[in-house]
C-alpha cells in the first residue's frame, strides 16, 4: 500500500465513521441473533474482538504467500480453526463461559466482519496496523451489538443483564412488556434506528 | 518462486491442512481430560439442581457424593441391571427403541427422605434440550425439576431454565389412580382432555414447551414398570 496508515486512525475509524455495521453494513446477521438480551451480546462482542484481532494478524503475516486463488479458503481455515480453539479453551478453563456462549462461538465463523476485514485490510496491510484493525471493528461491533440489546432487553423484558429494572409499579399500573422486541424483526428495525441516528449526525455519510 | 502456480496451491493448501490439523488435534487431546471433568462437574451440579440444591464448584463432588446415595440402572420391565447411572448417555439411549433402554436413575437422600432423580433428554426448537426431574418417595410426586438447552431463543424459549417455569413442576404427580401419566405441558388456559396433571408452557416459546412435554413423555414412560414396583413398596 503506497499511503501511509495511520495506526490511531485504523484504530479509532471503526468506531463511527467506519462502523462495521451502520456503515460498512456488515455482520447484521448476528446482530439479529445474539441481541435479545445485553449479556449475549456483550460476550459475543469480546468473543468477536479476539478472534478479529488474532486472525488480522495471521492473515496479515501469511499475506505475501498466500495464492490470489484460495485466498478465501484460507482465511476461511485461519478463522475456523481459530475459533474452534478458543472454543475448546473455552470449555477446559471457563466452563461457565463456554456454555453461556454455547451456539455464539459457532456463529462467529460465519461473521462477514471477519472475512470483510481479512479480505480489505488484512491481506494488504503489516501486522501491527491489521492488529488494531482488529480490534477497532471489533469494538465497533460490540458498540452496536450492546445498545441493540440494551432497548431490546429493556423494552422486550424489563430487565437489564438479567435484573429486573423497570418497577413493579409501572406494570401495576397497566405497563406490559413489549414482546415484539425480543423478536428478530424489531433488532432490524432498532439497527435502522440507530443508522438514522448516525447519518443526521454525520451529514458526510448521507448518500 | 512463482506463487500463482498450481504446484505452489496444492502444496500450500496441503501444509495449511496438516499444520492446522495438528495444531485442532493437539489443542483437542491435551484439553481432553479436563473438558471431560468440567462436563461431569457440570452434570453434577445439574443433578443436584433438580433436587433444589446449589453447590459451588469447588465442593461440587463432595457435595454429590453426600446427597446422592446411590445409582441404579433400570430396563422398561422395571428390573434392576447395573449400578453406574453416571457413565450412561442420555442422548444416546433416547435413540434406542424404549424397551431395550438402559434407564438411569439417581437415589437421593435429603434430611432423612428419599427422592428419586430421572434424567430428560430431548428436541428443543434449535437443538437439543435435557434435564432432571426429582420424585419424591411415593415415586409419583415431583419434588423438583431442572432444565437446560443449547440454544433456545433468550427470552423466549430459554426461559424453560428459569425458576418460574421449574416451579411449576412441584407437587405434579406422575400417577392417577392407576394410570402413569407423565406431566403435560399447555397453552395457558388450557387444560390437557386426560385429566393429568399439567403445567403452562412459555408464551412465545411454543415449540420448546411442546418440546419439553414430549421429552416428559418420552423419557419418563420407560420407568413405569419400575416406578410402579417402588409404589408397591
Amino acid at each position: 500500500m503506497a499511503e501511509k496508515i495511520n495506526n490511531r486512525s485504523v484504530l479509532f475509524n471503526p468506531l463511527s465513521k467506519n462502523n462495521p455495521v451502520v456503515v460498512q453494513v456488515l455482520g447484521i446477521c448476528s446482530v439479529l441473533a445474539v441481541t435479545a438480551k445485553l449479556e449475549p451480546a456483550i460476550v459475543m462482542g469480546m468473543s468477536v474482538i479476539a478472534v478479529l484481532a488474532f486472525s488480522n494478524v495471521i492473515i496479515s503475516l501469511l499475506r505475501n504467500t498466500i495464492p490470489t486463488n484460495i485466498r478465501i479458503i484460507v482465511q476461511l481455515v485461519v478463522v475456523a480453526g481459530l475459533v474452534v480453539i478458543v472454543s475448546q479453551l473455552l470449555q477446559a478453563f471457563a466452563y461457565d463461559v463456554s456454555k453461556q456462549l454455547s451456539v455464539f462461538i459457532g456463529l462467529i465463523i460465519t461473521n462477514c466482519i471477519l472475512m470483510g476485514r481479512l479480505e480489505a485490510f488484512a491481506m494488504a496491510n503489516r501486522p501491527w496496523p491489521s492488529f488494531l484493525d482488529g480490534i477497532g471493528n471489533g469494538i465497533g461491533y460490540t458498540i452496536i451489538l450492546v445498545i441493540v440489546g440494551f432497548f431490546r432487553e429493556l423494552l422486550g423484558s424489563g430487565t437489564l443483564l438479567g435484573y429486573q429494572v423497570v418497577p413493579q409499579w409501572c406494570y401495576d399500573h397497566g405497563y406490559v412488556n413489549n414482546g415484539l422486541m425480543i423478536l428478530p424483526p424489531m433488532a432490524l428495525v432498532v439497527v435502522a434506528c440507530i443508522i438514522w441516528v448516525h447519518r443526521s449526525y454525520n451529514k458526510d455519510l448521507q448518500e | 518462486m512463482n506463487k500463482q502456480s498450481n504446484i505452489y496451491t496444492i502444496v500450500y493448501i496441503i501444509v495449511m491442512v496438516v499444520v492446522v490439523g495438528a495444531a485442532l488435534a493437539f489443542t483437542a487431546m491435551s484439553l481432553k481430560d479436563r473438558q471431560q471433568a468440567n462436563a461431569d462437574n457440570d452434570k453434577r451440579r445439574q443433578i443436584l439442581s433438580s433436587v433444589n440444591i446449589t453447590a459451588d464448584a469447588a465442593d461440587l463432588t463432595q457435595e454429590f457424593d453426600k446427597y446422592i446415595t446411590g445409582q441404579v440402572v433400570v430396563n422398561a420391565q422395571g428390573d434392576s441391571v447395573g449400578s453406574d447411572a453416571f457413565s450412561i448417555k442420555m442422548e444416546q439411549q433416547v435413540k434406542v427403541p424404549a424397551d431395550s433402554r438402559l434407564l438411569p436413575l439417581y437415589i437421593c437422600s435429603i434430611d432423612g427422605s428419599t427422592k428419586y432423580i430421572i434424567p430428560l433428554y430431548g428436541q428443543g426448537l434449535w437443538g437439543p434440550i435435557w434435564g432432571y426431574i426429582s420424585l419424591n418417595d411415593d415415586a409419583s410426586t415431583v419434588y423438583g425439576a431442572f432444565f437446560d438447552h443449547q440454544g433456545e431463543t433468550p427470552g423466549l424459549g430459554a426461559e424453560i431454565t428459569k425458576d418460574a417455569f421449574r416451579d411449576e413442576f412441584r407437587n405434579k404427580e406422575l400417577f392417577k389412580g392407576d394410570r402413569f401419566l407423565p406431566i403435560a405441558v399447555v397453552k395457558a388456559g388450557l387444560a390437557p382432555t386426560t385429566g393429568e396433571d399439567y403445567v403452562n408452557g412459555i408464551s412465545g416459546g411454543t415449540i420448546t414447551s411442546k418440546g419439553v412435554g414430549s421429552m416428559l413423555d418420552e423419557c419418563l414412560k420407560p420407568y413405569k414398570n419400575y416406578l410402579e414396583k417402588l409404589r408397591s413398596k
